[in-house]
């Protein structure tokens, strides 16, 4: 049911845990739908020098929260605010029709970290 | 690898007597029941034997057995059929929150078509309370159907006591046994039913073929299948000839092992809940501690999923179920835990382990060697504890897949 990449990912997950004093933080789904996600960011000159994640859900969920840590590590602010949850299950060889919207949210927190960032520079 | 199977209520392999069996119905002795030649006579004869064996196996005469394509069709045929006949009597329904899809959805399907239906709730250990269904009858109820035991959680229902409730009032009693026969003794007289379900796959028997035991006198009648006279014209359609053969033996051996097998099962099951539910932590059994089937085993484990469970144990080889909303082919955990009153963020960390009579007390071993690592690496991962599981907006509003999601 899965590609071999997800259980790569699911197995092997890259860059798990949280980081100490973050610069950016984002979090989407809830305990009730059986999803969430969390993704901590360390940004240096609008480069993400480090990214961790937490994610409560299914294979999928977790493949995709450690596949987009993977794209988006050294990447440019800019580059990154392009990534979309389609183009993460893309990198994963795809997903399970059924699991597309419900686990594959891991973009989405990630942009809900850049956006914390970015919110949080404003107030300096 | 090692391999573990431990989803024996969701299937169960044919044991080889069995198979060898049926072999035969599928070459040499292929004739059709009906037909009135030597190859037809021979077929009839076996079909008999077989009907024969599963009368004896739940106490019933062979004409009050009708042979299916399982207890998803036996489920349906009793309930429609019943509702169908007794319809200028009364229009009520009365089932429980946790049966099966199979009856629960053919009860649902009856009440867009006019009949009333009351959806009894259950206790925490999934158990429905016989004096919900007392209160719940009405002049109008024509029909009570009820699981004997619960394939998710394993508990098994009061039905004696709802049969002799149901009969005192004069109203007709279903009960699907598919996943009790075969694991604790039962007769229909004993429990006092009218109709009840039984499934090959669940007792080491073949896969499509079931029965449904129908009282004699009792107000039913077939109202689903058009069709040729067979089974006495409570089912048309040529007889599944090796699945018969099957079922018939399938259910001959389970009677016959049933003590010696449940005293094997439920050896290895309290072992089983006794070690997970003390060695990890944050883990519930669900369904009863003591009115349980046999073989059946069932957690909730907080903060984590039960689907990258059932990942992680099956890349260790061990095969089990969970009733997370991952699993079920829908966004919502299973009916049954919620109508337990477990929440959501606990019904998705649900596992189920059904035992079967080729597991051994190494099997448990080696579940017990591999869950707490397994646990601990997912929680690890998880943004969840103790202090944020219900503390998170639970809200459909702050998440992103609202809109997908049916809740
Ligand atoms: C309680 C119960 N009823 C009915 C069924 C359906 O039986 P079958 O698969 O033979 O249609 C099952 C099996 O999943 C079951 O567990
Ligand atoms: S809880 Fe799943 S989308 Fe709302």
């Amino acid at each position: 049911m899965y590609t071999e990449k997800v259980m790569d990912h699911f197995e092997n997950p890259r860059n798990v845990g949280e980081i100490e004093n973050p610069d950016g933080v984002g979090q989407v789904g809830n305990p009730t739908c059986g999803d969430i996600m969390k993704i901590y960011l360390k940004v240096k000159d609008n480069v993400i020098e480090d990214v961790k994640f937490k994610t409560f859900g299914c294979g999928a969920a977790i493949a995709t929260s450690s596949m987009v840590t993977e794209m988006v590590k050294g990447k440019s602010l800019d580059e990154a605010l392009k990534i979309s949850n389609k183009m993460v299950a893309e990198a994963l060889g795809g997903l399970p029709p059924k699991k597309m919207h419900c686990s594959n949210l891991a973009a989405d927190a990630l942009q809900a970290a850049i956006q914390d960032y970015m919110d949080k520079q404003e107030k300096k | 690898m090692r391999r573990v199977y431990f989803d024996h209520s969701a299937t169960t392999p044919v044991r080889p007597d069995v198979a060898d069996e049926m072999c035969a119905f599928l070459k040499e002795n292929f004739g059709n029941p009906t037909s009135l030649h030597y190859f037809g006579r021979q077929a009839r004869k076996e079909v008999e034997a077989a009907r024969e064996k599963v009368a004896a196996a739940i106490g019933a005469t062979p004409n009050e057995i009708v042979f299916t394509s399982g207890g998803t069709e036996s489920d349906n045929m009793a309930i429609h059929g019943v509702a169908m006949i007794n319809k200028n009597k009364g229009n009520h329904i009365i089932t429980s929150a946790v049966e099966h899809h199979a009856v629960i959805n053919t009860v649902k399907a009856l009440g867009k078509e006019g009949f009333t239906v009351t959806i009894l709730p259950v206790d925490k250990y999934g158990m429905v309370s016989v004096d919900d269904v007392a209160a719940a009858i009405t002049d109008k109820t024509i029909l009570i159907t009820i699981m004997h035991a619960n394939n998710e959680v394993g508990t098994i229902m009061p039905i004696k006591e709802i049969g002799s409730l149901a009969r005192s009032k004069g109203i007709t009693m279903h009960t699907d046994a598919v996943q009790s026969f075969g694991k604790i003794p039962f007769s229909v007289e004993e429990l006092g039913v009218d109709l009840l379900t039984i499934s090959g796959h669940k007792i080491y028997g073949p896969k499509g073929v079931g029965a449904l035991y129908i009282r004699k006198g009792t107000r039913w009648k077939q109202s689903l299948f058009h069709g040729g006279a067979q089974e006495r014209l409570r089912r048309a359609g040529t007889e599944n000839v090796p699945g018969i053969v099957g079922l018939g033996k399938a259910a001959e051996l389970a009677i016959r092992d049933l003590q010696s097998e449940a005293e094997h099962l439920k050896a290895l099951r309290d072992r089983l809940i006794h070690e997970v539910t003390t060695k990890i932590d944050y883990v519930k059994l669900t369904g009863h501690p003591t009115m349980r089937l046999p073989n059946h085993a069932s957690f909730t484990f907080e903060f984590i999923e039960g689907e990258s469970m059932l990942l992680s144990l099956d890349l260790k080889g061990v095969a089990a179920s969970s009733g997370s909303a991952c699993t079920s082919g829908s966004l919502e955990p299973s009916h049954v835990l919620l109508a337990m009153g477990i929440p959501h963020e606990i019904a998705h960390g649900s596992i189920r382990i059904t035992l079967g009579r080729d597991n051994t007390m190494e099997d448990i071993d080696y579940f017990l060697e591999i869950m707490p690592p397994i646990v601990n690496r997912l929680r690890a991962m998880s943004p969840l504890d103790q202090e944020t599981e219900f503390a998170i907006n639970g809200s459909c509003d702050a998440c992103k897949a609202h809109g997908s999601c049916k809740m």
